[in-house]
């Protein structure tokens, strides 16, 4: 901890209990390599020390950090409104969940409710973008593992859910879609029938992505009983989302503890068996035509009113502390802040998915090969904006 | 909503039980961990809409007189105070339940919630710094019970160079969890498995989420060995 430099791998590791390296007809040593930071298949700036017998993996370690900017130092700096736009950042490819999170987490330290029309809003674009971020998984998960199609695919139809936010608040991707207290913007003219024409089109897309995955013979054999990680072992990981339902557990906060208005939708929680990344692949298929639904739903009965609670200009909230968590595509994103009585937090803290999720892979790629760990790296679904933060 | 409602009406969990409730002594510490030396709302007579709001006793506005919290009872608070006794104490603010424990027997109450009280999903562990305060650190785990659906917050008050009980022997997922509050914060967890530096690099000096680290304060040396720059900002 003295050392002011840390480019050795060998410094690493060592409080592992690792196996021994198997016999081989050449010798036995184990190698140590790094992964990234700078590799396609990490999506980000993350490196990982492999710790290797040939191609086997004999334990993992990751560095992180490489892309912190001390978001929650920031939030203690700016005022409650000003921090929204910050949120965005996190895990820029479902920017819109971010800020229903830290939106509905203030209000609720304001002892205030957003009003219906916000909330039915609220929950279509959230759900636009679960679907987004699904299929920005699916592509580049697909991408890494070898098949080349289904990002194209992936993201031509992701084009028209950036396209409807675009419409709806004049960005793509860092949102800053909704304010504290309920939306800044109205719906535009014709936002029920894009959305409406989206799921229209969008449906018999998701079966494309099927028949070109589900049952082809590389992406089974990519995938099947790779990373498989038990409930027993997302629970005491603190694993949620995807993986832990892949695994068998029907847990998901939008039925758990409702938010937003997603109490008034019918869906369903697909959940896997295996916890290996194949059905981890089939759950979030599900999903997206779960989300579908929701928004079928949603778009149909949007109450009338207004869309913003009645908000003090300068926001006060009393001294205290609040936790609220939303189930983000990745999974369970909460916010913490602590109110001191002034303008601004006095502390923020971001619980994200995507760090606590990637502590996982370590024990789900021990014994595999080296090219499951690209396998697993996609499956987690990660963000490194939102690891590092 | 069925755990977290907006006023402050009584938990889900615990059921008002009305003697019981009311033979609690009214909170000791009604809210959580003020900041003493905080200027907090200087009057501003500037703000006119928002004066005018608090005294008409309107409804939207967060400041009719101020959520306070309230003593939180429940089968498993009485369980636990009767083992406790005077070390932990917990309360309801804004309908989410949290205790505060003595920093003794945290260590002990968090297995116990964990083996007897079914809390299998340690969510996060935090902390707060309050740098004028006799004990500066409020640390935090956010613990769930998937079999309960009920989350709760345990708190206990850690004083400069304390040492805190690491949970990664109870929940391993507080692994990373533990040496990002040791990174931010510079607390020390006894029974980590590997307690350093996560988001900064190892050879960092300072924990920027105290009070005290400037918000563009930067370990210079740091910069200059190993980014070969002057200066980072």
């Amino acid at each position: 901890m003295t050392e002011r430099t840390t480019t050795d791998p060998n410094a690493y590791l060592s409080h592992l209990e690792l196996g021994e390296p198997d016999q081989t007809f050449l010798d036995s040593n184990e190698l140590i390599i790094n992964m990234g930071p700078q590799h396609p298949a990490t999506h980000g700036v993350l490196r990982v020390i492999l710790k290797l017998d040939g191609e086997k993996v004999l334990g993992t370690e990751c560095v992180i950090g490489y892309l912190h900017r001390g978001v929650e130092k920031i939030a203690e700096h700016r005022t409650y409104t000003m921090f929204n736009p910050y949120v965005d950042r996190m895990d820029y490819v479902a920017a819109v969940s971010n800020g229903l999170g830290y939106c509905e987490a203030v209000e609720k330290l304001l002892n205030l409710e957003a009003p219906p029309r916000a909330n039915y809003i609220r929950v279509i674009l959230t759900e636009l973008n679960r679907m987004a971020s699904h299929m920005l998984w699916l592509g580049t998960h697909a991408l890494d593992i070898g098949a080349i199609t289904p990002l194209f695919y992936t993201f031509r139809d992701r084009e028209e859910i950036l396209k409807i936010f675009e419409k709806y608040c004049g960005a793509r991707l860092t949102t800053h879609a909704f304010r504290i207290g309920g939306c800044q913007y109205e719906t535009y003219d014709g936002f029920e029938n894009d959305v409406t024409n989206f799921v229209k089109f969008v449906t018999p897309k998701i079966e494309e992505y099927e028949e070109l995955l589900t049952t082809n013979r590389i992406w089974l054999e990519r995938t099947k009983g790779v990373g498989k990680i038990s409930i027993e072992d997302c629970k005491a990981l603190g694993v949620t989302g995807p993986v832990l339902r892949a695994s068998g557990l029907n847990w998901d906060l939008r039925k758990a503890k409702p938010y937003a208005a997603y109490a008034d939708f019918d869906f369903e929680i697909p959940t896997g068996q295996n916890g290996d990344t194949y059905d981890r692949y089939l759950v979030r298929m599900e999903e997206m035509r779960q989300s579908l639904r929701i928004i079928e739903q949603a778009v149909g009965k949007i109450p009338e009113g207004p869309i913003m609670a009645k908000v003090p200009k300068v926001m006060k909230p009393a001294v205290g502390e609040i936790y609220h968590s939303i189930e983000a595509p990745k999974g369970e994103l909460g916010y913490f802040i602590v109110s001191d009585g002034s303008t601004q937090p006095y502390r923020v803290r971001v619980r994200p998915p995507s760090f606590v999720n990637l502590q996982a892979l370590d024990v789900m790629v021990r014994g595999a090969l080296v090219a499951d760990v690209i396998a697993v790296i996609g499956t987690l679904d990660i963000v490194l904006g939102e690891v590092d933060r | 909503m069925p755990d977290d409602t907006k006023s402050p009406a009584p938990p889900p969990t615990g059921e008002p039980k009305g003697p019981e409730g009311a033979a609690n002594p009214p909170s000791v510490e009604p809210v959580p961990a003020k900041k003493p030396n905080d200027p907090a709302a200087p009057a501003n007579p500037g703000a006119g809409s928002e004066k005018t709001a608090a005294p008409g006793g309107h409804a939207a506005p967060p400041k009719p007189a101020g959520p306070a919290a309230t003593p939180w009872t429940s089968d498993m608070v009485s369980r636990l105070k009767q083992r406790y006794g005077s070390g932990l104490e917990a309360s309801t603010y804004l309908g989410q339940n949290y205790m505060v424990a003595d920093s003794s027997i945290v260590a002990e109450l968090l297995q116990v919630l964990r083996d007897e009280e079914q809390f299998d999903y340690c969510v996060d562990v935090t902390a707060v710094h309050y740098p004028d305060r006799e004990k500066p650190f409020d640390l935090v785990w956010i613990l769930y019970s998937f079999a309960a659906n009920e989350r709760i917050r345990v708190k206990t008050l850690l004083g400069e160079g304390e040492i805190a009980p690491s949970v990664t022997p109870i929940w391993p997922g507080a692994n990373w969890l533990e040496r990002e509050v040791y990174d931010m914060f510079g607390i020390q967890f006894d029974g980590h498995p590997d307690l350093k530096r996560i988001l900064l690099p190892d050879g960092w000096k300072g924990h920027p989420l105290r009070k005290d680290y400037g918000i563009i304060q930067q370990d210079n040396e740091w910069v200059q060995i190993n980014l070969g720059i002057e200066s980072g900002q």
